[in-house]
């Protein structure tokens, strides 16, 4: 469970985030959507220590992320932002094979390289594995850094726009594949999301955000509403039913 | 044809590559024009050939760890003013305490004390640069370039006050050369170099992960600000142990890292830090050797490493504004 209990934090004199309060039960896969500038990846760098709140607490199944050492919460919980700047020249292997390192802290085992194996066939990497980072699509180094992300094998995984550069094909096959982890191996996935359409689809869980607050949190049939959904992002929104689906219509 | 068949190698015959070439270097170097009281000769080039490993190592070492720290192949020590600040200290503390005739702590004792200012001065001004102005590298190497300026002004300016005997000490730190340093620097020099590759090649796959980008890194659990601490400290140690022994060496770390990342054909810090290394032995020694015996212009190596790594600048440079 992760808990989110009064958290601010500000910019010079505006607040990023104002004394936000919620809860993300274990399991499932929890969408954070909301216009431009509501937070969203704010809180999820909160969430997982790669910013540090001014007030409030974030505990991850009881461990304050703020105070509990770095390398112990590697292995309860991972994160990937959505820019990835690199000067390394990588395979696809061996940054996959740096998900280990909370564990290994560097020395490959049996073991790891099975997992490493693993964590590229989810995600259909194993045919590019040797590949250098620079020599694929954005959407097959996004996928490279979900595979790392994997291969750390965490109890909660956070995402940041993981559907940023990839084209439709790509996104649906990642949420199939994000669906799959939370399903079969039982993680607890949070995004942060634009496509709310997406968000209605695949998540147990949506939270919506604006303006620094959490202002609604609920199943995707409670929330995708078009009076929730025009009051989040103040534009008019429908939603029409299309094969037992949610479906936002805005355009 | 032989740049061919280095290509198909992996990393390790890569290095066992290197060394061999180095090891060439240094026995050329130590037995070539070999005339007159040989034993005499042989000590005194033994003692360069220390100081230039060491430099060697110095330079490869701090450039590899600030790139990595700081996520970029450009921007090193010197060019983000670390080795004009310790200029700065040598020379203040040659102003104020050799002048005013305070007890005489001896030549280890004093590059104690001016390594431990210059490790407290850049932990102080550089820490906070890591950490917040990573996004925009041009801000982040004027904020270099110009803190530089202000270091060489400040010595520059202390020079002109001094008493011609007070500067005498401190010309021969302010020009590269690898002939006047004293025996007992080099042995501290040699102990303290050593201490520091001990710790960081503990800490090699740890670099690995910082070069990943602070955001990554932190999600595998390092703990970014002592990494970035550690790092600095161990990048002034060296920088000081560099700058004391031979005085200021722009761009031969810029030089040899560069040149590492494409020669070793991995990004991992077990193969690019002795890497570079040995780039920096064949340079130095090399070069020496060359410039020295076969051309007959010795006290010249320090201006053709310092132009080629300038060219090089030039060059990451131009081609990082057409990226």
């Amino acid at each position: 469970m992760i808990e989110i209990d009064n958290i601010s934090k500000q910019y010079q004199t505006t607040f990023v985030l104002k004394n936000v309060n919620a809860t993300i039960t274990k399991g499932g896969i929890t969408s954070i959507i909301g216009p431009n500038g509501a937070g969203k990846s704010t809180l999820l760098s909160i969430i997982s220590r790669l910013l540090i709140a001014d007030e409030g607490v974030v505990r991850v199944n009881n461990l304050d992320v703020a105070t509990t050492p770095s390398d112990k919460l590697a292995t309860y919980l991972s994160v990937l932002r959505q820019e990835n700047r690199y000067t390394s020249r990588l395979t696809v292997q061996e940054l996959v094979g740096f998900g280990r390192y909370p564990y290994t802290k560097g020395r490959l085992n049996s073991d790891d390289h099975r997992r490493i194996a693993e964590a590229l066939d989810y995600l259909n990497l194993t045919e590019f594995k040797d590949r250098f980072l620079d020599e694929l699509s954005g959407g097959q180094r996004q996928r490279a850094y979900v595979a790392m992300i994997l291969c750390q094998d965490t109890e909660y995984v956070l995402l940041d726009e993981p559907l940023n550069n990839l084209d439709m094909k790509h996104s649906v096959s990642m949420m199939k594949q994000l669906r799959k982890a939370a399903d079969e191996l039982g993680k607890t996935v949070v995004l942060v999301i634009h496509d709310i359409n997406f968000a209605s689809v695949y998540s147990d869980t949506i939270l919506a955000m604006k303006k620094g607050e959490v202002v609604y949190q609920g199943t995707p049939d409670d929330i995708m509403r078009s009076s929730i959904l025009e009051d989040i992002f103040d534009t008019p929104i429908k939603i029409e039913q299309v094969c037992g689906q949610n479906i936002a219509v805005y355009y | 044809m032989q740049i061919e068949q280095i290509s198909h190698l992996s990393s390790p015959k890569r290095l066992i590559f290197l060394a061999i070439l180095a090891l060439c270097c240094i026995l050329f170097f130590m037995t070539i024009n070999l005339k007159g009281n040989i034993h005499y000769i042989l000590v005194d080039r033994s003692w360069i050939l220390l100081t230039m490993i060491l430099v060697a190592f110095c330079a490869a070492a701090s450039t590899l760890l600030f790139q990595t720290v700081t996520n970029n192949r450009i921007l090193t020590p010197a060019l983000m003013g670390i080795e004009p600040l310790f200029i700065l200290i040598q020379t203040v503390v040659v102003f104020f305490i050799d002048s005013q005739g305070i007890p005489f702590i001896g030549t280890i004792g004093k590059f104690i004390c001016e390594s431990t200012l210059l490790i407290l001065f850049s932990l102080f001004l550089y820490r906070g640069l890591f950490t917040r102005l990573k996004q925009n590298l041009y801000l982040v190497l004027m904020i270099g370039i110009i803190l530089g300026t202000l270091f060489r002004s400040f010595s520059n300016l202390l020079q002109r006050l001094m008493t011609p005997s007070e500067f005498a000490i401190i010309q021969s730190r302010i020009f590269a050369t690898f002939t006047q340093a004293e025996p007992a620097l080099i042995i501290a020099s040699v102990v303290i170099a050593i201490a520091a590759g001990i710790i960081l090649w503990r800490m090699r796959f740890r670099f690995d992960v910082l070069a990943l980008g602070r955001d990554n890194a932190i999600n595998l659990g390092i703990s970014y600000r002592r990494s970035v601490t550690t790092i600095l400290m161990l990048v002034s140690i060296l920088v000081a142990i560099s700058t004391a022994l031979v005085g200021p060496f722009t761009f031969l770390g810029l030089l040899i890292a560069n040149l590492a990342y494409s020669i070793s054909g991995s990004s991992q810090h077990r193969y690019l830090l002795p890497t570079a290394f040995l780039l920096g032995v064949i340079f130095l020694v090399g070069g020496q050797m060359v410039l020295q015996h076969l051309l007959n212009m010795s006290g010249t190596l320090p201006i053709v490493v310092e132009f080629i790594g300038g060219l090089l600048f030039i060059f990451l440079l131009l081609k990082k504004v057409t990226m």
